[in-house]
């Protein structure tokens, strides 16, 4: 499932972003090192191929429902992690450019839930450790269904920590938990499934295009983990930093404005408050993300249930008239900017 | 190197005793011979399976003999030196897109040259000279996949033109093309003058351009000579799945033309 | 048409559209791609109760659409079946947060509407942003620019095999597909079966292709690295498309030019 844009913060989006691009260069800089001619053309059609798959719906018998390939496990099978992981990731960055799935912003968080965890977890800690160097049909089947329903799992547990602590939709992280978590299971299974049965299908017709892969060395373990965990701290570092500097309490000056004066006071716009405020509101690109919004901090007192809306007829209405306004002005400079529509 | 290459005086071709089998144990070709002098045009014709395929692949080093030799001008084709081999021979695949992986026409004619590692100016002469020669210079911006096959097929040639070739080798030119293009095409592979030896089952296109024909049938060779001599030969066709070109066959339609 | 045949087709016509020439078109894409990012930026920035405030954004992609000559109403389509994971997550908010965040006239609404409200603006915008820069711009020249903007050349090249030969493999995808549903009479999806050959017949011939690919590349000189003779030059038109576009932005986020305008007026006719 596909995060979105309009429900990421900038924060999360900036740090997934981090951990995604950090992944990039190094499995860019993998790949590079591992000098496999082969794998360059082999790399951009397996992501065509993924793509393409993507698209082809079967019939899950007894639900009415249908399923798909994901993609991020059985490339890992078949081109190892990094360069899976690079698939991946442009499967899902043209997905975001054509068909606005997900979004930029938070194509970051897509490609770390659906490829990290798959080609970086699943695949070497799961199906690796499953298979083992003398593969049969039983335990790729036992591998892939594994990894396919941990990848997943975990791709899941990703959606909903991005989604809360974004803070944008309102729904409770344990719901939204028990939401996502079963479907998730029920996704899973079906990636592994149609997994190890394509791969299979290869291995039969085929079987020395999967052994030249399974000669592949499981990277150096330490190595791996190290990166993993350097990209994770720097993500969270960033993350974390941005959200600070987006918090409402930003340096606690505010606060204590808050603490010091009356109800009164604020109400009546005290004329030094308004200028903080507004130079709160102009220096800091993040907005509060702990109060409704600006006027409703400027309003409430802290203490009480930030919630609680404050109605400011004057705001409300003016918001309507200048948006409606507003609307039209732009309509009108598109009009005045019309170029004939060259292609039809 | 490259340069000692292109002056070759002879471009001979020269297969003797291949034997291959493929990794499954498929026997592909099974001791094929023959010698082919500078400025000859080949068609190589058989059924399908007859190994023409296979025979291509070994001409600039693809697949390796497993007894034999071949010989591209004064190198016999090894790994040593696979370099050379395959900028003396240029080869055009069956299916275009294959063949055209960048993301222009430009870029992609440019591949080779840029392999090469030419200056700036000379990559961009060469793509230029390569385009004009199959009239493909307008297409030059667009994305391969945005081509017709017809243009396809001319920018595939094109790409290998630019790496000055000696010798052509094509698999199929003729097939999924349009009778207009097929018809442009047989007059650019006409005005060449370079060695080329073409796989193909199109025998019209063969009594063309080819004025020498070899006969594949199971991995031998079962005929090589004239075109127009081995095409009459309604036994050896038949034998090898293959049928009198078109022209060739008397049909009434054509028959009465001629009377008129 | 199937849907595989929908998706080959809509990639079609957004690659057709990038092939158009208005000045927009031919900027820097490095230009494009960058104010695509600030402008994303700049909308997620906002807190999840802002509507008004988002308005004078839609500057952006009006101006894109008009300017570039782009048909508005396929685009402003293809949002809107774009799929619908935001639209199911923010339908939440008004069951949730149904506390009265907002009157206009005598009719109050809920924070949760509100937030709603925000997701699908946020949304709308969002989207089109990404789908703009690819209708003006084309793949290949937003890789060229990434390229340029200093993303790993790995990474660059095998989105450029990628977007290549996504329109040969969806072609045969949608081959197979309709060859299988002409000799299926029961509606609906493939049975499992039939899905699990379909696609690893597809992958085998994906891989015998990237051979043949690979075999092509080396009969051409190919050595493990690929060249390619491509200058981005930036104008000055460019630079100020990106810091025009950024005042503005800025200006957007830092004033609610609805509210500021909408009072103005407001007063005006008291």
């Amino acid at each position: 499932m596909h995060m979105a844009d309009a429900l990421i913060s900038p924060a999360v989006g900036a740090a997934m972003w981090t951990a995604t691009a950090g992944l990039i260069v190094f499995s860019s800089k993998k790949v590079k090192q591992a000098a496999d001619d082969r794998k360059v053309p082999l790399m951009g059609v397996l992501g065509a191929f993924i793509f393409a798959a993507q698209m082809i719906n079967f019939s899950i018998p007894a639900t009415g429902s249908s399923g798909h390939l994901g993609g991020g496990l059985i490339l890992a099978i078949l081109l190892g992690p990094y360069a899976a992981f690079l698939v991946m990731a442009s499967v899902l960055m043209v997905q975001a450019l054509f068909f606005g799935d997900g979004g930029l912003l938070a194509l970051g968080c897509n490609i770390f839930n659906l490829g990290f965890f798959s080609c970086f977890i699943a695949y070497p800690l799961i199906y690796r450790k499953i298979v083992g160097d003398k593969p049969t049909q039983g335990k790729i089947v036992a591998g892939a269904l594994a990894a396919g329903i941990i990848g997943l799992q975990l791709g899941a547990f990703g959606v909903v920590l991005e989604t809360v602590f974004s803070g944008i939709s309102e729904l409770p992280f344990k719901t939204f938990l028990l939401l996502m978590q079963p479907i998730h299971l029920a996704i899973g299974i079906v990636e592994g499934m149609v997994t190890a049965a394509v791969v299979m299908f290869v291995y039969q017709a085929r079987p020395e295009i999967l052994s030249a892969v399974s000669r592949f060395k499981p990277i150096g373990q330490l190595d791996l983990k190290k990166v993993i965990v350097g990209f994770l701290l720097a993500a969270v570092f960033i993350g974390g930093g941005l959200s600070w500097f987006a918090s409402s309490h930003p340096d606690g000056l505010e606060w204590a404005m808050f603490k010091t004066s009356g109800k009164e006071e604020l109400e009546s716009r005290d004329q030094m408050h308004t200028v903080l405020a507004a130079v709160q509101e102009k220096t800091a690109f993040m907005p509060d993300y702990g109060f409704k919004n600006t006027e409703v901090a400027s309003t409430s007192e802290p203490e009480v249930k930030p919630a609680w809306p404050a109605i400011d007829f004057g705001t409300s209405l003016a918001g309507f008239v200048g948006g409606g306004l507003i609307f039209l002005i732009i309509f009108l400079i598109g009009f005045g900017f019309r170029r004939r529509e060259v292609i039809t | 190197m490259g340069y000692a290459v292109f002056q070759m005086s002879h471009h001979i071709v020269e297969a003797s005793n291949l034997h291959y089998n493929y990794p499954d144990g498929t026997m592909g070709l099974n001791g094929i011979s023959f010698r082919i002098t500078h400025g000859e045009s080949v068609a190589l014709v058989g059924e399908n399976g007859a190994g023409k395929s296979t025979l291509l692949l070994h001409l600039n080093g693809y697949l390796s003999a497993r007894q034999g030799t071949i010989r591209i001008g004064d190198y016999p084709v090894s790994t040593k030196n696979l370099d050379s081999v395959r900028r003396c021979v240029g080869m055009v695949f069956q299916n275009s897109d294959d063949q055209l992986f960048m993301p222009t026409v430009f870029d992609d004619v440019a591949f080779g040259p840029m392999n090469l590692g030419l200056e700036k100016q000379d990559v961009e002469q060469k793509v230029v000279q390569a385009l004009e020669t199959v009239n493909a210079i307008h297409l030059k911006h667009r994305p391969p996949y945005r081509l017709s096959q017809g243009e396809k097929k001319s920018v595939a040639i094109a790409t290998v033109l630019a790496m000055s070739p000696d010798i052509l080798v094509m698999d199929e030119p003729t097939s999924s093309l349009d009778p207009t293009s097929r018809k442009r095409l047989i007059g650019l592979l006409k005005s060449f003058a370079h060695t080329k030896i073409i796989a193909t089952h199109d025998l019209d296109m063969a009594m063309d351009v080819c004025e020498r024909t070899i006969v594949l049938h199971q991995g031998r060779i079962t005929a090589d000579g004239p075109t127009m001599k081995l095409l009459r030969d309604e036994n050896l066709l038949h034998q090898s799945s293959l049928e009198k070109p078109l022209r060739m066959q008397h049909c009434p339609v054509c028959a009465l033309a001629k009377k008129k | 048409m199937n849907n595989i045949g929908r998706n080959y087709f809509d990639i079609g016509y957004m690659d057709t559209l990038a092939q158009g020439d208005s000045w927009l078109h031919q900027l820097d894409p490095r230009a494009k791609v960058i104010t695509t990012l600030l402008f994303i930026m700049a909308v997620v920035s906002f807190g999840k109760y802002t509507i008004w405030a988002f308005i004078p954004f839609f500057l952006y992609p009006v101006f894109l659409i008009a300017a570039g000559g782009l048909p508005g109403g396929y685009l402003f389509k293809k949002v809107l079946l774009v799929s619908p994971f935001a639209i199911l997550l923010g339908i939440f908010n008004p069951l949730l947060d149904r506390e009265i965040f907002l009157l206009i006239g005598t009719i109050g609404i809920s924070g949760g509407w509100v937030s709603f409200g925000s997701i699908l603006l946020r949304f709308v915008l969002t989207v089109t942003g990404a789908l703009l820069l690819v209708a003006l711009t084309g793949f290949n020249p937003v890789c060229e620019a990434l390229r340029k903007l200093g993303v790993p050349k790995p990474f660059v090249i095998q989105l450029m095999f990628f977007y290549r030969y996504l329109f040969v493999l969806t072609d045969e995808a949608q081959r197979m597909e309709r060859a299988r549903a002409l000799r299926s009479f029961h509606s609906g999806f493939m049975k499992y079966r039939t899905f699990v050959s379909v696609l690893g017949h597809l992958l085998l011939r994906t891989l015998d292709r990237a051979e043949r690919i690979y075999y092509a590349m080396c009969c051409r000189g190919f050595d493990g690295q690929i060249h390619r003779l491509t200058s981005m030059k930036s104008s000055l038109r460019d630079f100020s498309f990106v810091i025009i576009w950024l005042g503005l932005f800025s200006v957007f986020r830092i004033y609610n030019v609805p509210e500021e305008l909408g009072g103005w007026v407001m007063r005006c006719f008291r």
